[in-house]
């Protein structure tokens, strides 16, 4: 008991008491340490653990046609989404809400996808529920842990497919989008624009998302759909005033034939668009809410290539609608007069080196100024004009013109035509003395050769001639800052080109299209096509004195630019005269001799063992013949 | 037996301390996400009661025949020990170790609770019928025995928890008989020079310094020497200890050095513990209103990490309370130690003191990541039968030592 006397009991007391009084100091500072001093870090460690922020969709900013009737809205719809801890138990609870409300099971790699893409947000299941389905799923949500409902305002368009590759769709933003931060400011899950008016202003559209928050617990389940904390209201999306008629647009629609694909572009001599259809077209209400797997297969394996807006992505030959730029030319030129004879009249074909370049019409025209040239679409004259141009001329007044640019219209993804900016481009393509700069002329006068036109970018230039002789670039919101081309031609010559084309519709290849009520003006083409029949253009405009709507459409494998011409003349009559007197089209295809087939046939070799000639005939053909 | 003249002081402190961990044990039921401790502070009334007989049956037990009982109750503490390794289970986080004994598929208690009062008893009747305190490290080699074998039973079971207790009790328990602290340091050093191997730079500073305490303080030359052969052994082997660590013990320390390295696995309790303690603040979020307690981000919050849930919901204010009252009971055990009746009651004490105070500054330290993580509950808070039990007999012993030398007439000092 010798260690227990009370002084060494006391000594030891006295040290453990400070080593007790010494670890209580420790473990309060540690407190205080965690606990205030560093109470704000673990504060927002705290609420991030538990709150997740969900995106709070904007309703996006409406478009409407020039009188304000509505092109694209939103209606009120909900989104079904899943917050799931884990893969297993987000395909558990998807097993019970497809046992509940019907669920297309094709879409649960998709789901689990935009799973992977973000596991702390609610997955979206259904992007576009209706009322029963939503209905349904609320009276069984105690099963179906994480559910979240969301009222969402839903794009719309009521007009439908009419309107289909004007306005183009919206979906949600993928991820190649935002790596390539192709829409700046949206994130996983927004829904952005994606063709058409929808992509082009997708910036003002799409407005701002908004935030609010939900409370998760440790195994990521739902607890709190409110949690109370703030949130942050989304900032609606500006609407859109547009120059387009929705009731010609429809109309355009509803008298284009079954089955036929094309498009048909009007607009303003000023540049307004006012309708702008391509064929075939699909519904771009499909794409709200998520567009089914197998729908968007259909579209992007059809063979018409209905997502092809053919408007503007489209390039053809220009053909004989082309003759105009170059009777312009040589106009602006003082090359020609309006009442010009050529020296060689037409016999159905003239003769350049050692072959025969051929009329459309075997028969020949005769003798003709530039308004018969133009009404009877004279091959044979145009080639004089091209001749007397100059390859040199043609090219270089052709690029001023703006046939080497885009249109410039306000829609993403126009296509830029094809036109050589200098004659070094065929030096370049066939190598020098390889090519024939006489035989390409004569083809660059009809509107074939090495020049492919989207018929947006031919509507420009027409607009030109209809209006004051400046071609404009067409819009459908805004006008391009670009100013007019100027075409270079003074009144009287402005005036001399459009009775040439009223000749056209009153006594020439478009003959079959004459109403006696509104004179029409316009030129049909016919573009060669290597791969099948020949494409159909007619552009048109009425009134032909003075101007209102410049309406332009082409038909692929139509045969001839007489197939398009009623189309187009009705969607003119429809404009200017009202519903009342557009009329029915009189499907009357004239495919005898006498049927203007508008289209120069293939040259004919004069000597046909000079395998040389006939390797550079081929070279300047390149658009291809008839076989 | 005048209940009147108990330990008053002791008393207020256990029922304040008992009435603070159940209330705290039915908020850490209180949560949005069903979990297993919903119902535990109703089941923790029942241990309690049990609690309240076993200590006042303890407390009409005299220390005269606990002492001459204690060699029985460690030798039975020992097989338990044995018999658990054969037959044990897991429970919780800890399911493949072997610390449970259970019958019939239900789990009675944890043996190794039971083997830390045994094994104070033993230590506190070997110490105590010594004429003299251990002066060299032979004198220490019958106690290093008592608690050896007990610690190394629970390490093997695997404890890290409990085996760090057997080692502060008997550390406490040589101070508390006379052991001069700077024999204990000798002794305690062989484990310094294992954390310390890890650097080679800081090993041989520490070998350096050693080498001159032993000079300076001229221990028996064979203890000399046997202490310095144990640090380089120690620094030797620090490499195949570690290697032969389990992994979960090895990624608890290396997660107790930095938590963010693996913040969803090993890192989990460390990080989530502070930031629930961390967000309390000075007032904390309101009785039962944690959130992070409430949606189940704390682990544990019934049993090892119930603390948090009083620093989350009480704040830094509540965190205070608590510990100053674990404070307080410490310092009426050291007076009732102090004024034992005789050297077995005295020690028995201060051990059941340093059991209670390892227990309740490694839990506690875990928490705000003072203390690496180790299994180990604390006490009057945890949920847990048998650990509730071994602390109300603890109470109950102080409580008759306190009596005891109230009836001798030792005054209150």
């Amino acid at each position: 008991m010798n260690g227990f006397d009370s002084y060494r009991v006391r000594e030891r007391a006295d040290l453990a008491r400070w080593v007790l009084i010494g670890a209580f100091l420790v473990l309060s500072g540690a407190f205080f340490r965690t606990q205030i001093i560093q109470h704000d870090k673990f504060q927002l460690k705290a609420e991030t653990n538990r709150l997740r922020p969900i995106a709070l969709t904007p309703p996006r900013g409406a478009i409407l046609d020039r009188s304000g009737r509505i092109i694209a809205e939103n209606v009120p719809g909900y989104s079904v989404k899943l917050l799931a801890p884990n893969r297993d138990s987000l395909l558990a609870v998807l097993a019970r809400v497809g046992r509940v409300v019907p669920l297309d099971t094709s879409e649960t790699p998709e789901i689990l996808r935009r799973y992977a893409a973000a596991r702390y947000q609610p997955v979206v299941v259904m992007g576009d529920a209706d009322y029963e389905t939503i209905a349904r799923l609320e009276e069984h949500r105690a099963v179906l842990p994480g559910l979240v409902i969301q009222a969402e305002p839903k794009r719309m368009y009521p007009a439908g497919k009419a309107v289909a590759h004007l306005v183009g769709y919206v979906s949600e933003v993928t991820e190649s989008d935002l790596t390539a931060n192709r829409y700046p400011g949206a994130g996983l899950g927004s829904i952005v624009g994606k063709a058409g008016l929808e992509r082009q202003y997708d910036d003002s559209l799409r407005g701002n998302e908004g935030v609010r928050y939900i409370e998760v617990n440790a195994r990521g389940r739902l607890v709190r759909e409110e949690a109370g904390t703030a949130s942050l209201p989304p900032t609606p999306g500006r609407p859109i005033q547009t120059t387009i008629d929705l009731d010609l647009q429809q109309f355009i629609d509803s008298i284009w034939p079954p089955g036929i694909r094309g498009a048909i572009i009007a607009m303003t001599p000023t540049g307004e668009v006012r309708a702008l259809y391509s064929a075939p077209t699909y519904d771009p209400n499909a794409f709200v809410g998520g567009i089914s797997s197998a729908l968007w297969r259909s579209l992007n394996t059809d063979e018409a290539k209905p997502l092809l807006n053919r408007a503007i992505q489209t390039r053809y030959p220009p053909a004989s609608p082309f003759k105009l730029a170059i009777a312009a030319m040589a106009l602006k030129r003082g090359l020609i007069g309006l009442d010009t004879r050529m020296p060689v009249p037409c016999r159905g074909g003239m003769r350049l080196g050692n072959r025969v370049f051929r009329c459309w019409k075997k028969e020949g025209h005769g003798s003709l100024d530039l308004v018969g040239a133009v009404a009877s679409s004279c091959d044979v004259y145009f080639y004089q004009v091209g001749l007397r141009l100059g390859l040199q001329a043609i090219v270089q007044d052709g690029v001023l013109m703006g046939f080497r640019d885009p249109s410039g219209i306000d829609l993403v993804n126009e296509v830029s035509p094809i036109y050589p900016a200098s004659t070094g481009y065929f030096d370049r393509l066939y190598g020098p003395r390889h090519w024939s700069p006489p035989a390409t002329t004569l083809n660059f006068s009809i509107g074939q050769g090495e020049n492919t036109q989207t018929l947006v970018n031919m509507m420009r230039f027409y607009e030109g001639l209809a209006g004051n002789g400046h071609a404009a670039s067409p819009y459908i919101v805004r006008p391009a800052a670009a100013r007019p081309r100027d075409l270079g031609l003074d009144q009287a010559q402005l005036d001399g080109l459009r009775r040439a084309l009223i000749a056209v519709v009153e006594r020439g290849t478009a003959a079959a299209s004459r109403h006696t009520d509104l004179a029409v003006a316009g030129k049909t083409g016919t573009a060669q096509n290597p791969h099948g029949k020949d494409h159909g253009w007619f552009i048109g405009f009425a009134p032909a004195d003075k101007p209102q709507l410049v309406v332009g459409g082409i038909m692929e494998f139509a045969e001839h630019g007489t197939v398009v011409a009623p189309y187009v003349v009705r969607a003119l009559r429809r404009y200017i005269l009202g519903p009342d007197t557009a009329g029915t089209i009189k499907m009357k295809v004239l495919l005898d001799e006498a049927s203007p087939v508008d289209s120069a046939p293939r040259p004919i070799e004069l000597d046909p063992d000079s395998a040389e000639a006939r390797e550079r005939a081929d070279s300047t053909r390149l658009s291809g013949g008839r076989p | 037996m005048k209940l009147a003249e108990v330990d008053r002081s002791l008393l207020v402190v256990a029922v304040g301390l008992m009435t603070f961990g159940l209330l705290t044990l039915y908020s850490a039921g209180q949560t949005d996400v069903p979990t297993h401790a919903a119902g535990v502070w109703y089941r923790q009334f029942f241990w309690f009661g049990i609690g309240v007989v076993v200590g006042s049956a303890v407390f009409h037990l005299s220390l005269r025949l606990l002492e001459w009982l204690a060699p029985a109750l460690y030798l039975f503490s020992l097989m338990l020990l044995v018999v658990v390794l054969a037959v044990g289970t897991g429970a919780g986080t800890a399911l493949s170790s072997h610390s449970w004994l259970s019958i019939g598929g239900h789990q009675i208690g944890q043996p190794s609770e039971f083997a830390k009062v045994a094994t104070v008893l033993m230590l506190a009747r070997y110490l105590s019928s010594r004429r003299e305190p251990p002066r060299a490290l032979r004198d220490l080699l019958v106690p290093g025995l008592i608690v050896g074998i007990p610690f190394l039973l629970v390490l093997k079971q695997p404890d890290l928890g409990s085996a760090i207790v057997f080692i502060g009790i008997a550390f406490a328990m040589l101070f508390w008989s006379g052991v001069r602290p700077r024999l204990l340091f000798l002794v305690a050093s062989p484990g310094l020079s294992l954390l310390l191997a890890f650097n080679n730079w800081a090993w041989g500073a520490w070998m350096i310094l050693f080498t001159g305490l032993l000079v300076v303080w001229r221990p028996y030359i064979y203890d000399s020497l046997a202490f310095w052969f144990a640090n380089v052994a120690m620094g030797t082997i620090a490499l195949p200890l570690w290697q032969r660590l389990q992994p979960y013990q090895q990624n608890r320390l290396l997660t107790f050095l930095n938590p963010e390295a693996d913040p969803r696995a090993a890192g989990y309790h460390a990080i989530q513990s502070r930031v629930a303690i961390g967000s309390g603040g000075w007032f904390g979020t309101g009785y039962t209103q944690g959130p992070q307690k409430r949606l189940a981000f704390l682990p544990e919050q019934h049993t090892d990490f119930v603390f948090p849930v009083v620093g989350e919901e009480l704040g830094f204010v509540g965190v205070m309370v608590a510990l100053s009252l674990f404070l307080a009971l410490f310092l009426v055990l050291l007076r009732i130690a102090r004024r034992a009746t005789d050297s077995f009651s005295s020690l028995v004490t201060f051990g059941i003191l340093a059991l209670l105070f390892t227990h309740v500054f490694e839990n506690v330290g875990m928490t705000v990541n003072l203390m690496p993580i180790t299994g180990i509950p604390l006490p009057f808070f945890s949920y847990g039968g048998s650990f509730f039990i071994i602390c109300s007999v603890c109470l109950g012993l102080a409580l008759r030592v306190a009596w005891d030398s109230r009836q001798a007439g030792y005054p209150d000092i």
